[in-house]
């Protein structure tokens, strides 16, 4: 039976009514809704839902979603896992995620990284995984290195055991005031925020050449520390050196890394490799990220990609000899700014069929062309489809743009 | 004398938030389209800065990389000197306001700049983010400037610098104006790839280092500036 006051019963009954309502008349999935009707009635209804919950937190710029569904699926491995799977990454979410799945005894929640000091304040979560900082949004989003201090002082004093991403200097430094951190090198393709030390703002030296490799700052004592859980290639590496091949559905080398932080967060809980790695090989789409729909022969793999960092994982898992269609906007939750666009290396794409799209198809043809990227400007995705023979192709589009490719191609997840 | 237009770069791994490279990248293809060899120099905090460049760019960040940026930049003196030579600056956002007397830190403490512009910023009480649009002084021969700032900063002018620009829409340096320049030096608050959205200023950076210009193709250039300066203008 539910331990939770009746206040707290009934807050969390009525915030699932809002929720179907929501899902009954086609406005959204309900998970944010729900949460706002039960907050409102009852302020500290996410406290009280935590409390009967083994909970994980899941945060970073890159891969937080996916991350969050490979650990509820390994998880459920040990029992009935409550998460917010559809990215509603803010206390609403978070409070429907857990009142939805009441029974459930684990819990994995996405959490926006600004929302974590307030996350984890509020629901004492007992696992915290965080994967990257990156450039996101900044229109709207903090600035990184004051969440990263931010992360510092919310996790400072606190039992929680930390999973923590150690080949980005910036994580390992927010999550270095954790009172027990297991480190996973996971790897880091993005450098472009990381060439200074956080902690003293002197050059990082690092090897190059591999995603996982060593660093250290050229002034102070700040350096990676030793890895417990390494990405080796295909491979995951656990603390006793024994060796998984991940075989994963989900594609990339930022998937791989999404599944080693998995693997090393599921360990947390007392869960094995062996038991957990079958759990993560079932995943094949995530929220409709990597899903493929088809139309008249046309067969596009969808990817979705917010910010510099994520076009850079996008373009490791798009094929150069497929024609490739890309759609930005700007709108509220993409960041109504579009100077990110050039922080992306779009020359990668030289020599493919290069269609460009969205709201914003101007900014993103100015700069392919000061690339000296080929390509073709049509008004809508359905143009672009059209022109194309029948085949593979592939997409990459930001936020909003993604959400409009899914809703004309149906919400398959 | 040097054969290719030296374009510098300055401390890409401190000074470059958001799209910063753009600026690079669009002074380097419009001087290419015109047949001037480029050679681009990334100066990290590191490293000293070069004093024998002819355009040196420098971005915007956030407050604790500013506030080493302009201590580096003040001990090392390259950009000084180059400055001396005659040598032009683009200045953005954070570098702009580096580029003063005084700029507000983290706790919006005053961190002193490196002089080299006649302006002193401090934090104001809200964050400007958004579209801007502003008339260019009518001096420098430009169109209408467009861009996106995203900025605590107020900058008050002295007397040794002239407004860029008179703001239409958006907030600038806070008193109805947008950016300054004084000699070859330009600051603006439009950050990120201000020159993608005003070809223009790129060139009038490109006149200061070679002298005149042929005219090359801008049609991407002015369909972007058309469709943002209608977005934000028109009714």
């Amino acid at each position: 039976m539910s331990q939770l006051p009746l206040r707290a019963q009934l807050a969390s009954a009525l915030g699932r009514t809002a929720a179907t309502l929501s899902r009954a008349t086609g406005r959204g999935d309900g998970s944010v809704i729900g949460g706002r009707v039960g907050l409102l009635l009852e302020p500290d209804l996410l406290r009280k839902l935590a409390t009967e919950k083994k909970l994980a937190l899941v945060s970073a710029t890159n891969g937080k979603t996916t991350t969050t569904r490979l650990i509820a699926s390994a998880l459920q491995e040990l029992g009935e896992v409550a998460t917010n799977a559809f990215g509603a990454n803010m206390p609403a979410g978070h409070v429907s995620a857990l009142s939805s799945q009441k029974s459930a005894p684990y819990g994995v929640l996405e959490v926006d990284e600004k929302y974590l000091p307030e996350v984890l304040s509020t629901t004492e979560a007992g696992v915290v995984t965080l994967m990257n900082l990156s450039r996101d949004q900044m229109d709207r989003a903090a600035e990184i290195w004051l969440l990263a201090q931010k992360w510092r002082r919310a996790l400072a004093g606190k039992p929680a055991h930390v999973i923590a991403n150690c080949d980005d200097p910036l994580v390992t430094w927010g999550a270095s005031t954790a009172a027990r951190v297991t480190w996973v090198a996971g790897g880091q393709r993005w450098h472009e925020d990381s060439w200074c030390c956080p902690e003293c703002g002197g050059p990082l030296d690092r090897a190059e050449g591999m995603i996982n490799a060593d660093w250290a700052c050229r002034e102070c004592t700040f350096s990676r520390p030793e890895p417990d859980w390494i990405l080796d290639g295909e491979d995951a590496v656990d603390p006793r050196g024994n060796r998984w091949r991940l075989d994963l559905q989900l594609p990339g080398v930022a998937n791989r890394s999404n599944a080693v932080m998995a693997l090393a967060t599921a360990a947390a809980f007392g869960l094995d490799p062996q038991r957990a790695l079958p759990r993560l090989r079932e995943v094949t789409s995530v929220a409709g990220r990597y899903t493929t729909v088809e139309r008249n022969g046309r067969v596009m793999k969808l990817l979705l990609a917010k910010n510099p960092a994520g076009w850079l994982e996008a373009f490791d898992v798009t094929r150069a000899e497929r024609p490739i269609i890309l759609s930005v906007n700007a709108q509220g939750p993409d960041g109504r700014d579009t100077s990110w666009l050039w922080d992306v290396d779009y020359r990668i794409l030289s020599g493919r069929h290069v269609y460009v799209t969205g709201e914003r198809r101007l900014d993103l043809a100015l700069r392919l062309d000061v690339a000296g990227v080929r390509f073709t400007l049509v008004d809508n995705f359905g143009q672009a489809v059209a022109a194309l023979p029948p085949g593979e192709i592939d997409v990459i589009a930001n936020y909003t743009a993604f959400q409009s490719i899914r809703t004309e191609f149906g919400r398959a997840v | 004398m040097q054969s290719s237009l030296r374009i510098v770069w300055i401390y890409p791994d401190l000074l470059s938030t958001y799209g910063d490279q753009g600026n690079v990248l669009v002074l380097e293809q419009r001087a290419r389209s015109r047949g001037i060899p480029v050679e681009i120099v990334h100066v990290r905090s590191s490293d000293p800065v070069p004093d024998q460049g002819d355009i040196y760019l420098i971005g915007g960040g956030e407050d604790r990389p500013q506030i080493l940026g302009a201590e580096r930049l003040r001990r090392d003196g390259g950009l000084h000197r180059a400055i001396q030579r005659g040598a032009s600056l683009l200045a953005v956002c954070a570098g702009y306001q580096i580029m003063g007397s005084v700029f507000g830190g983290e706790e919006g403490q005053p961190v002193p700049g490196i002089g080299l512009l006649d302006i002193s910023s401090s934090r104001g009480e809200r964050r400007s983010v958004g579209e801007l649009a502003a008339e260019v002084d009518p001096s420098l021969g430009l169109p209408t400037l467009t861009g996106f700032e995203n900025h605590m900063g107020v900058t008050a002018l002295g007397p040794g610098v002239t407004p860029l620009s008179r703001t239409l829409i958006g907030t600038g340096n806070g008193d109805g104006t947008e950016g300054c320049f004084a000699g070859k030096i330009i600051g603006t608050y439009l950050h990120g790839p201000a020159l993608a959205r005003n070809p223009a200023l790129a060139d009038l950076l490109l006149r200061w280092a070679v002298g005149p210009l042929p005219q090359i193709d801008d049609t991407w250039y002015d369909r972007l500036r058309n469709e943002r300066l209608d977005a934000v203008l028109k009714p």
